[in-house]
């Protein structure tokens, strides 16, 4: 492709720079923001490919990379705690290719259950960190990152934000990459295999490739400076700088494009230029501790603006260190289970029998909300089955009794498997009751494939996995799968007799996504051909 | 910023703000000017709340429309203009527009757009090409006619 004037998302931008970069493989699963990545990589000629979880994902991205591949690996900030412990010692081999791992953290939590800050992630696995603020950026630092990946033989950070990768912005793209390496296995044992003899010389490699990217970001010109008035320098990174831009358009600017490992001199330099530097930065106050930590005097945001977005209006607020209450946005009317979900029957039923309901997360959490309130606990992707055990092992008998671990099925694909080995390694004496709210499809992020559908990220077909099959060759009890919409008095006996007995039981509640139905019933029909 | 026009579509998740959104930050772009279109996914398709912030002219900085700096704010669902019009603009909503004459109710955020239209110094060419690129082909005349009512109400 040649070069083009676009109007592009961030994820949008993310796709087309990994394709004019000759990316060979995309591997990722699906979350908000990040999800449009590799579908749109997909769409325009990409290899790209959803895994079961974020861990798969980066595993199979950093051997693709150990093989000389250039590869992209795609997560919402939630899902790099699931890839973390590839990440930390993926920094250490590094790649022989080039691996761009693309995070989209959500500050203000649209579409989240925390609104963790994944800088902290670049500075604590010892990678470098790109920060886009807006599509254009986006494209330029994919293309950036898979450039440092491959000189520098280390994994690359590229940290999005919901805004972001949301935010549609022009785009000017660039010629596509020549010469794009072909894959190939160099045997190297010693820089592979992390036992702790070859992970120690591996931990000093790493550091040194840090030094050496340091002393690339004090040169480049991507953390771009603008002399305004020298009352005031605002050092800023990602979406905050065109925020702070906007709010202080007089001022004095530093840009920080790379922000793991810092450019501290050129930063220094800069904040001794003016009379006030002040840094503004969403999220944790990453940039500022790092700064105060390498003895630069900085000033920082008061702690009311750690939560959620920054905007123009708050970034002129923490200008004028305004810390009075903000004004609260009036309500919009908050989202629910579509009318027609096959959920809300298992909800009702779930409400209405008093059950003590371990939950997890997708479209199907909405169940906490009136008129259900039918969930107690959400914490992370597979959390309901095993937090459901752990309330099985230490209520009395009648609470525990009255446990259900309720779970969609591309979360089960994710973190299931290993829950229900805990099921039946230790069993709660009251046993244990996991149900399945099959969809056929990934519905919260807008209808992604998993292994559980039959069919791949572009819809083709694929091995399906069968949960039935699953669960019997783990010796759980009962395995029951019905239609909950014409079924819900089984479903409710089943429930009444799994709460009574000592059994495991997994009960399978399979109706497809309102949403998704007729498009499934195409892919089914198109695959049968 | 301004000389940034600052626009805001609201309603409620399958009513048709994003495509409304789609098409105008298409026009705007082909217009060649710098454009800026931010909007939250997920949750959203929910039923919920949306709302599309698009922002165009020489230069635009922020993605998001400062509250209260919106120059007009489209409502393609009535009720969606309280929880908005702290964000400021001319309002412009369904009522406006003689919607008995919509061939398919579907098409009240083009109509909508239409209105829009005619309050932007924007070629009418622009208009009818970004809906032809925004929707499928067997759309276009319903879509096109809807235009059309929205921008002579």
């Amino acid at each position: 492709m040649s070069t083009e004037r676009l109007l592009l998302s961030g994820n949008e931008a993310v796709a087309r720079a990994s394709f004019d970069a000759g990316v060979h493989l995309g591997t990722g699963y699906p979350g908000t923001p990040s999800t449009e990545i590799l579908e749109n990589f997909s769409a325009i000629g990409g290899k790209a490919q959803w895994a079961p979880n974020e861990k798969v994902a980066l595993e199979v991205a950093l051997g693709a990379a150990f093989g000389g591949g250039r590869v992209i690996m795609t997560t919402k900030h939630v899902g790099l705690n699931v890839a973390a412990d590839p990440l930390f010692t993926g920094a250490y081999i590094g790649v022989s290719g080039a691996l761009v791992i693309v995070d989209a953290d959500d500050p203000g939590m649209a579409s989240s259950q925390n609104e963790q800050d994944n800088r902290n992630y670049a500075k604590a696995a010892g990678l470098p960190m790109l920060e886009p603020a807006d599509a254009q950026e986006a494209y330029d630092f994919t293309r950036l990152g898979i450039e440092l990946s491959s000189k520098f033989q280390i994994p690359v950070l590229l940290r999005m934000t919901t805004r972001v990768c949301h935010s549609q912005t022009v785009v000017n793209t660039r010629a596509a990459d020549q010469d794009i390496p072909v894959p190939n296995y160099i045997k190297d044992i010693p820089s592979r295999v992390m036992i702790p003899a070859y992970a120690r010389p591996a931990h000093r490699r790493l550091r040194k490739k840090l030094a050496e990217i340091k002393a690339y970001n004090e040169m480049t010109t991507i953390n771009t400076i603008i002399k305004g008035d020298s009352k005031l320098g605002i050092i800023t990174s990602g979406v905050s700088y065109v925020h702070a831009r906007e709010a202080a358009p007089d001022a004095s600017f530093m840009k920080i494009s790379m922000s793991h490992p810092l450019p501290t001199d050129k930063i220094k330099a800069f904040a001794e230029s003016v009379d006030r530097c002040l840094v503004i930065e969403e999220g944790d106050p990453f940039l500022f501790e790092s700064l105060k930590a390498a003895d630069i005097n900085v000033e920082g945001k008061d702690q009311m603006y750690r939560f959620g977005e920054l905007n123009v209006p708050r970034v002129q607020r923490i200008i004028n260190n305004d810390i009075s209450e903000e004004a609260t946005p009036p309500k919009g009317k908050p989202p629910e289970l579509c009318l027609g979900c096959p959920h809300r029957i298992s909800f009702e039923l779930l409400r209405d029998m008093g059950c003590i309901v371990s939950g997890d997360i997708g479209c199907y959490t909405l169940g906490v909300l009136p008129p259900f309130s039918a969930m107690d606990t959400c914490v992370c992707m597979g959390a309901s089955i095993t937090a459901g055990l752990g309330l099985r092992h230490v209520l009395p008998e009648e609470q525990a009794r009255k446990v259900v671990s309720v779970l969609g099925d591309s979360t089960f694909m994710h973190s299931g498997p290993a829950g229900l080995i805990e099921m039946v390694y230790n069993k709660p004496a009251t046993g244990h009751i996991v149900i399945i709210l099959d969809n056929s499809i990934t519905a919260m992020t807008g209808m992604q494939e998993h292994p559980g559908t039959g069919r791949k990220l572009d819809h083709s077909p694929a091995y399906q996995v069968n949960y039935e099959d699953l669960c019997k060759s783990l010796a759980i009890d009962k395995v029951l799968t019905l239609d909950p919409r014409n079924q819900k008095d089984l479903l409710e006996q089943t429930l009444k007799d799994a709460m009574d007995s000592n059994d495991t039981t997994v009960i399978i509640c399979r109706e497809p996504c309102i949403l998704a139905a007729k498009k499934i019933k195409e892919f089914e029909k198109k695959n049968k051909r | 910023m301004s000389n940034v026009k600052n626009i805001i579509i609201a309603g409620l998740g399958g009513q048709g703000v994003l495509k409304a959104s789609d098409i105008l930050a298409e026009v705007v772009f082909n217009a060649g000017f710098d454009v800026k279109k931010s909007e939250i996914h997920g949750m959203a398709q929910r039923g919920g709340s949306v709302s599309s912030d698009i922002r165009f002219g020489p230069e635009v900085l922020s993605p998001m429309v400062p509250i209260g700096q919106a120059d007009f704010l489209v409502c393609i669902a009535e009720d969606q203009v309280e929880p908005n019009k702290h964000k400021g603009g001319e309002i412009i909503v369904p009522s406006m527009i003689e919607q008995s004459k919509l061939a398919n109710k579907r098409s009240i955020n083009v109509a909508l757009l239409g209105k829009l239209s005619t309050k932007l110094d924007i070629d009418k060419t622009l208009w009818l090409q970004a809906i032809k690129d925004k929707l499928p082909e067997k759309l276009h005349d319903i879509n096109i006619e809807a235009f059309e009512l929205g921008r002579n109400s």
